[in-house]
């Protein structure tokens, strides 16, 4: 039996293995179709209550972490067809981890 | 000393002497499709351009060679098609996307008997009206009407020097008589031959819809960096399309002003005995060499008829007529067909005219046309 | 926590970005095949001035005045001939036409078909939407049979195109079908076709939300993506008679036709310019026209399902 706190240290540890992204937007391209929260694989992207100058609403992010963050797959980039959310590696510092 | 330095006299029908003409002229780049009377001009092609450098494509339809002839024009070629009416008729819409993309390129019509497969034997002078109004939308046409092997090849030549002038595809309206006649043709030195270039633009990049004074924009080649877009819809001078009222306004009066106000320096007319002529035979094409032995015979008789040959159709010589009308003199108008620069002609002249129409497949006999000059002789207006 | 603000997107010198948001709806696959497309240009290091994408009506149609390269956006039907004469007259550019099933395969069908039997250096991105979307939904010779259009709103009697199929066997050197959903592979499939010498084709089925799904049991943009997902099976050498589209049935994605290099056509055209070849007896020009023809061979390799690997369902017998 693996208890609550050896669970959580084996999720850091492998939270810290895996790459993280920073998801970025062009906020005025977004048509709010939701393909990139429908396919996002960690589930990180939501719906906001925000409406941009078209009267979309762009996604917004939900991370829960250490494990349900971005990571960097760029997944999302490739399915929105408007050239408006996109991610890059995100730079950690060791402190952090 | 090659070939090419001196005049040379050879033995063509006018279908060839057409594509002697486009290669003298510079043309290396033909996409067609065969069809009957203008398949000599394919066939010619086929076996000359390869042997200056030049690419012919037989390609599976009309659709897909005017297409075709357009995208080599962009890549920097001097291009050409040839057709009959049925595949003339295939072409109208990618005329247009000529017209609007303002794109030089050369369409050889050598006309049969029509409407739809008609007499693909035998003569026609059915598209005069084709030729200027077939495809849809507003716009000036520039059509040139030649009556002998010389001069499909020397229209050739000047066909594809006003495309390249006005940056616009221009037509070679054929017809089966001249397009299959034989007979001596003049190839002059090429350095006697002038070839016009398109204007290039200075900088890059260029807007390939910005125009100089004359209206006519230098036209940007491809791969060079200039970026530009190409559409068939109403465009600004990025190429970007705008539909609005002001943009189509702006754009379809360029388009057909750049010709309006360059008439005097495209049309060309052979007037032969007008000035003092009672009456004035109005033709083109085969039906010129008929008139003008007409207007001898006439002349013989002791009537003052003259020729008016219309070397180029389009743009019409409208002011011309409308001139020699308030002169008082009268008009017969022969043609291959059931009246169509007729319509031209009456409306210019504000009179009715002596029509001799024929469109049997047959050219004019001399008399044919006498006879219509004695009708005019003695009509009233 | 709102996302980070960028106001430039790493494609965006590849677009014209003045003419973006364009004009394709919410949830349009038609943005990520445009995406797939400059990725795949980017990763191959495709120098954007010496490429030119053409394409015909449409929806699709749109895409030639989003690129920031030499683009035409030609008549319906046409952007294959207009295409071909750029390539013929130019072999040195890049020309990528980039147009619809409607586009290309109905007003245009004969001209894609002889484009891929003369083997023209070109690539062709061919987005399959089921519809004609600009126009608003009519049937489109690539509408799954009983699918409701505006002009089939009793269902579609007809039978579907299978395009990728009708090009492996009509002569190109490279085809492929993937959706937008596999965008990955899609990407690296668009690399392929972008690398290969010789008439390449990429067909994308690319959901319309607006004018096909609504009408046909996918209620929203995300229901239209899912179809793909839940029927698209990918197989490694699939036999191109294999490619036929049911509605809501399995079918198949994947390379169908990957050729072996041999002259173009516009290598052939240019060839019959040189003075060599033209004054070398007709026997030797013969011989050299045919001995470059291996597409026959690859294709009936794949037809009779020869060194072919394992499919699908056949892995334990």
């Amino acid at each position: 039996m693996v208890t609550e706190a050896e669970k959580q240290r084996l999720l850091e540890r492998e939270a810290a293995t895996i790459p993280r992204g920073d998801v970025y937007i062009v906020e005025e391209r977004c048509k709010g179709c939701g393909l990139c929260i429908a396919f996002c694989p960690k589930k990180v992207l939501v719906e906001s209550d925000r409406i941009n100058e078209k009267g979309y609403h762009p996604p917004e992010l939900v991370e829960k972490p250490p494990v349900d963050v971005c990571i960097n797959c760029g997944f999302c980039e490739r399915i929105c067809p408007d050239f408006a959310i996109f991610v890059k590696e995100k730079k950690v510092n060791n402190s952090e981890q | 000393m090659s070939s090419k330095d001196i005049a040379a006299d050879e033995f063509l029908s006018g279908d060839a002497a057409a594509a002697e003409g486009a290669i003298a002229v510079g043309c290396r780049f033909f996409a067609g499709y065969p069809i009957t009377p203008s398949s000599e001009v394919a066939e010619r092609m086929a076996r000359r351009l390869p042997e200056v450098g030049g690419i012919f494509i037989q390609m599976e339809d009309e659709l897909s060679s005017i297409a075709a002839i357009l995208g080599g024009s962009w890549a920097g070629k001097k291009s050409m098609t040839a057709t009959s009416g049925p595949g003339f008729s295939l072409m109208m819409e990618n005329y247009g996307l000529g017209i609007m993309t303002e794109t030089p390129t050369v369409i050889v019509n050598v006309q049969r008997g029509g409407p739809s497969t008609g007499l693909p034997t035998l003569l026609g002078q059915g598209e005069f009206m084709q030729a200027r109004f077939g495809t849809h939308g507003s716009l000036e046409a520039i059509a040139l009407s030649p009556e002998s092997p010389q001069e499909c090849f020397d229209f050739a030549i000047r066909a594809f020097n006003l495309a390249e002038r006005f940056r616009t595809p221009v037509i070679l309206l054929m017809d089966e008589s001249v397009g299959h006649l034989f007979e001596k043709v003049r190839i002059p030195p090429q350095r006697n031959i002038e070839a016009v270039s398109r204007k290039l633009p200075e900088e890059v990049p260029y807007p390939p819809f910005r125009a100089d004074e004359d209206l006519v924009p230098p036209m940007p080649p491809l791969g060079d960096g200039h970026h530009i877009h190409v559409t068939g819809l109403t465009h600004d001078d990025e190429g970007r399309p705008e539909m609005t009222p002001k943009m189509q306004e702006e754009l379809m009066g360029r388009l057909v002003n750049k010709i309006r106000l360059y008439k005097d320096e495209i049309m060309d007319i052979e007037e032969d005995g007008i000035d003092d002529a009672d009456i004035v035979v109005v033709a083109y094409g085969i039906t010129a060499r008929s008139a003008r032995r007409a207007v001898t015979l006439a002349r013989e008789k002791g009537i003052k008829a003259g020729l008016f040959r219309l070397k180029t159709v389009w743009p019409f010589p409208t002011e011309r007529l409308r001139e020699l009308a308030e002169q008082g003199k009268k008009f017969v108008v022969a043609e291959v067909n059931t009246g169509q620069a007729l319509i031209m002609v009456e409306q210019a002249t504000r009179k009715d005219a002596v029509f001799v129409g024929k469109y049997g497949g047959e050219p004019h006999k001399p008399f044919e046309i006498l006879n219509g000059i004695e009708e005019a002789l003695h009509a009233d207006n | 926590m709102p996302i980070i603000k960028a106001d430039k997107y790493p494609l965006d010198p590849y677009l014209r970005t003045e003419r973006l948001p364009h004009v394709w709806c919410p949830g349009c696959g038609l943005g990520i095949v445009l995406n797939a497309f400059l990725r795949a240009m980017q990763k191959l290091g495709m120098d954007p001035d010496k490429t030119v994408v053409v394409s015909g009506i449409g929806c699709t149609g749109r895409t030639a005045g989003y690129v920031k390269m030499d683009s035409f956006h030609t008549t319906h039907g046409r952007a294959i001939p207009f295409a071909l004469g750029i390539k013929a007259a130019r072999p040195d550019l890049n020309v990528v036409v980039f147009s619809g099933d409607g586009d290309l395969f109905s007003i245009g069908g004969n001209h894609i078909i002889h484009a891929a039997r003369r083997n023209i250096d070109i690539t062709v991105i061919a987005v399959n939407n089921f519809i004609y979307g600009m126009t608003g939904g009519q049937l489109a010779p690539t509408t799954p049979e009983t699918s409701i259009t505006t002009t089939s709103p009793y269902g579609n009697l007809e039978s579907p195109f299978n395009m990728a199929g009708l090009m492996a066997i009509a002569g190109a050197s490279y085809v492929a079908r993937w959706t937008t959903v596999h965008a990955r592979r899609l990407e690296k499939g668009l690399e392929k076709a972008l690398s290969k010498r010789g008439f390449s084709f990429v067909e994308v089925m690319s959901p319309c939300p607006t004018a096909f799904g609504r009408r046909n049991k996918m209620k929203g943009i995300i229901d239209s993506m899912m179809y793909y997902q839940k029927y698209a099976i990918i197989k490694d050498n699939p036999n191109p008679l294999d490619g036929v589209i049911k509605p809501n049935e399995k079918f198949v994605i994947g390379e169908f036709m990957d050729a072996e290099d041999e002259p173009t056509f516009d290598d052939k055209l240019w060839e019959l310019t040189k003075r060599d070849f033209l004054e070398t007896s007709q026997a030797d020009r013969a011989k050299w026209i045919l001995e470059h023809r291996r597409h026959l061979e690859t294709l009936a390799t794949l037809i009779a399902g020869e060194n072919i690997a394992p499919q699908e369902g056949e892995m334990d017998e």
